[in-house]
């Protein structure tokens, strides 16, 4: 146990469950915000056969995220939590809402608006609460002790507000570049002509979140500018995947389109990452003070590196079994 | 008035506990149900197994996904009210939760799907051995919670630094003094769960007269498994109750409402427990009943609360009411049983209309019992969250206000409400539309594909039964 360090090994593992949840829950969700604005009934069945076999799956990433926290870095879990208490009650009640409605809606006819109202407000408000997580990350929270001791709405600043609509445009721009990948004929040029737009309000809160955070914290403002590093590169290839997305959108090429949006949040996330590394619950504590024991962290391990890799290529096979168009009137039902 | 975030944390935990439990207590029965058909289908090559496999594995997609919604919230509920406790336990209960995590994940990337969508795509043997690992895989989940439990019960194998947990012994951490009875017994609480309701199901269809060779064979083996679990149950349950008095007396005195430690005390059938007296105000008992079945012995001594300072004492009547509700709906599943074995012959168990409703009303018993049981062992470890060691006050969240405590709950209450209202309302319809027959066409479309739970029934939401598959 010596040998590795076991913390930066979770570091890893829970950073990249994050962003695959980011990842592949964000394009559902920003379907589900999407929602409301689709020109007929049609391309919303399209849309939920898009994401019908996956969505689910999408969503357990998130609950192993949060167990995963406990067991490894519990200082995460008991701080972050106490400080996002409404923000994670919102999150999980959009998230619960959405969730029924998407399998109730298929199964009623005379209920469906019901539904599809209780998927899109349950999507905007989960992408919501996310975003403002991501802010209220930014900002850092009051501690003393290992225990939270701000109030129940620090999470909620014109900041964190900020970041929180800023997610709402970058999901519903990943789930845009989805949707032109897996539709065609109308709702796949519907989609089209969203995906200009959605990718210049995304360009305005990634601009003005930028200039803004320097603000917020000297220490992000330090990482920053006081060594110019090779993170510059990572913001500069945000902006080339944005660049990439509005060509390959113009060009048709809808499968670059999509990668290039994921590209863009990646390079978004790793952005963020290097912004407050090695802090974990800034600006106190960095990873190593927020781990359990070594022995702890070793015991669920073992466990994890043996199921993780299973979960990966089923992960990789259902989206393999699902790949191509979804044609109106045709769906998994 | 003041609004103490304390007392409000664990109503709002019991309450989401206590909804969350419903769903897996009987996916959990109704998976090895299930496994069982499809193995019989296997053994007999007889499709009856196979339909009546098909019709429970549509009802068991439904409440699983229910059950999968409602876990997401008990993910965080640690954290967000109990942030104290977490940072305490952490090394020790972490990895348990994160484990019963990765078993689910596990459970639905691999055997679930089979099971639901694989029918006509995999052998029938294989199909069977989805169904049995599902089964597995729901115990295994169970594991993980009740280990998690019972070391907050009597806790062991750790030791405390520095204000927090460290595992000593994974394996005495593990497999406390309470685990194997607390597992057991809530084993045979999902089976009996699986077996009341499948009774109550299959009563339902034969009171109207509906594929009745299909659901007489389904009463018939399911009466006969409750004939032999329900008496097994109530050794379970007393051999559970023989290691509270070992490990936590304080929770036996309240269950059987005793204050004074002593011999020859009674059995208590009713009181009322007062806790401002310290003693109950009125009580109908058999007398050295107590002493006898805890003690074998008339005189022998059974603990009292008088052995608990007063502030340490759980709330003695919801302990003392709880155990007398499980106890008697366990008494009413024996009862159930017995008769059912006596209207066997000529057959009547099939006809007596009076027995077939009485099970359509038992299908609710389990539920009832199992939480009224929870209610038991949870509500008599009060005040410690982690027994002996950490009192509630010392491990909820300390930036909580109760304000912000009643909000989320309201909330809690309010979406759940909701939820389980459509739930149960679908639930209703599926078991309504029967045995359908195995319909070619739909079939056919879902068979290679793996897919959500829900997905495995087409039972239209609203509307008539027989329009609108889509």
């Amino acid at each position: 146990m010596e040998m590795f360090d076991l913390s930066l090994i979770w570091a890893i593992i829970i950073a990249v469950g994050v962003i695959m949840y980011v990842l592949m829950d964000g394009f559902d969700l920003g379907l589900g915000i999407l929602f409301p604005f689709a020109p007929d009934e049609d391309a919303r069945d399209v849309m939920m056969n898009s994401i019908a076999p996956v969505w689910d799956g999408n969503e357990t990433w998130l609950v192993l995220g949060g167990a995963g926290l406990v067991a490894a870095f519990p200082l995460v879990y008991t701080i972050l939590l106490p400080a996002l208490y409404i923000g994670v009650f919102l999150m999980l009640a959009g998230l619960i809402f959405r969730g029924v409605a998407f399998e109730f809606r298929f199964k009623s006819r005379r209920t469906r608006h019901w539904w599809n109202r209780a998927f899109a407000g349950g999507s905007f408000v989960a992408a919501f609460a996310q975003g403002c997580v991501v802010g209220a990350y930014i900002q850092g929270f009051e501690t003393a002790d290992g225990v939270y001791t701000g109030g129940a709405f620090d999470w909620l600043t014109p900041f964190t507000i900020l970041t929180g609509l800023g997610l709402v445009v970058g999901y519903m721009l990943l789930g845009a570049t989805w949707l032109v990948l897996k539709s065609e004929g109308h709702v796949r040029e519907w989609a089209r002509g969203l995906v200009p737009k959605l990718l210049v309000g995304v360009l305005a809160v990634f601009a003005i979140v930028s200039l803004w955070t320097p603000w917020i914290d000297a220490g992000v403002s330090a990482r920053w500018f006081d060594n110019l590093d090779v993170i510059w590169l990572l913001p500069f290839a945000a902006l080339l995947c944005a660049l990439g997305i509005f060509l390959a959108n113009r060009h048709g090429r809808e499968g670059s389109a999509f990668l290039l949006t994921l590209g863009l949040f990646l390079f978004t996330y790793l952005g963020l990452i290097v912004s407050r590394w090695p802090y974990v619950v800034p600006p106190e504590y960095t990873l190593w003070d927020a781990a359990s024991a070594p022995e702890s962290q070793f015991f669920l391990l073992i466990g994890v590196l043996f199921v993780l890799p299973i979960v990966l290529a089923y992960t990789a096979w259902s989206y393999w079994v699902f790949r191509g168009k979804v044609r109106v009137g045709e769906g998994y039902h | 008035m003041a609004l103490d975030p304390i007392l409000l944390s664990r109503l709002q935990f019991a309450f989401v506990v206590t909804f969350h439990a419903i769903f897996p207590v009987f996916t959990i029965g109704l998976a090895s149900y299930i496994a069982l058909l499809q193995g019989l289908f296997v053994a007999t090559g007889n499709n009856v197994w196979d339909r009546l496999g098909y019709f429970w594995t549509k009802i068991f997609a439904v409440v699983f996904g229910m059950g999968v919604v409602s876990g997401i919230v008990m993910a965080f509920q640690f954290g967000t009210n109990w942030s104290n406790f977490v940072q305490f336990a952490a090394n020790f209960v972490g990895p348990m939760l994160s484990y019963e995590v990765i078993t689910a994940f596990f459970l639905e990337a691999g055997f679930l799907g089979v099971l639901l969508f694989g029918r006509h795509r995999v052998s029938p043997s294989v199909h069977f051995f989805a169904a049995l690992m599902v089964a597995l895989g729901t115990f295994v989940s169970a594991f993980w919670i009740l280990v998690t439990n019972s070391w907050m019960q009597t806790p062991a194998g750790v030791e405390i630094r520095d204000g927090v947990v460290h595992v000593v012994s994974w394996s005495d951490a593990m497999f406390t003094a309470s685990f194997p009875y607390r597992f057991m017994h809530m084993a045979m609480a999902a089976f009996l769960t699986g077996g009341f309701v499948v009774c109550g199901v299959s009563a339902w269809f034969l009171l109207r007269g509906r594929d009745v060779e299909v659901h007489k064979r389904a009463l018939s083996m399911t009466m006969w498994l409750l004939l032999i679990l329900t008496p097994l149950q109530a050794w379970i349950g007393d051999e559970h109750g023989l290691n509270t008095l070992e490990h936590q007396p304080a929770k036996l005195a309240a269950m059987e409402g005793n204050w004074e430690t002593g011999p020859n005390v009674p059995l208590l059938l009713f009181a009322l427990p007062d806790r401002d007296l310290q003693a109950n105000r009125m009580e109908i008992g058999i007398p050295n009943g107590a002493s006898l079945v805890l003690r074998h012995a008339a005189d022998g001594i059974v603990p009292g609360l008088d052995r608990v300072p007063e502030s340490e004492q759980p709330p003695v009547w919801m302990v003392f009411y709880s155990f007398r509700v499980m106890v008697a709906l366990g008494m009413l599943m024996i009862a159930f049983s017995v008769i059912g074995l006596l209207l066997r012959r000529g057959g009547r168990l099939y006809t007596s209309r009076w027995f077939l409703h009485g099970l359509q009303a038992m299908s609710l018993s389990p539920f009832l019992a199992v939480t009224a049981g929870w209610f038991v062992t949870e509500i008599g470890r009060s005040p410690w969250l982690v027994y002996g060691i950490m009192p509630y006050g010392d491990a909820v969240t300390p930036s909580l206000t109760g304000g912000m405590v009643l909000a989320t709950l309201i909330g809690y209450v309010a979406v759940y409400a909701v939820i389980f209202y459509a739930g149960v309302y679908y639930l209703f319809k599926v078991v309504r539309q029967g045995l359908e027959p195995l319909d070619a066409d739909e079939e056919m479309v879902d068979v290679d594909r793996p897919a959500r739970p829900f997905s495995a029934t087409h039972v239209p939401f609203d509307g008539s039964l027989s329009s609108s598959r889509s």
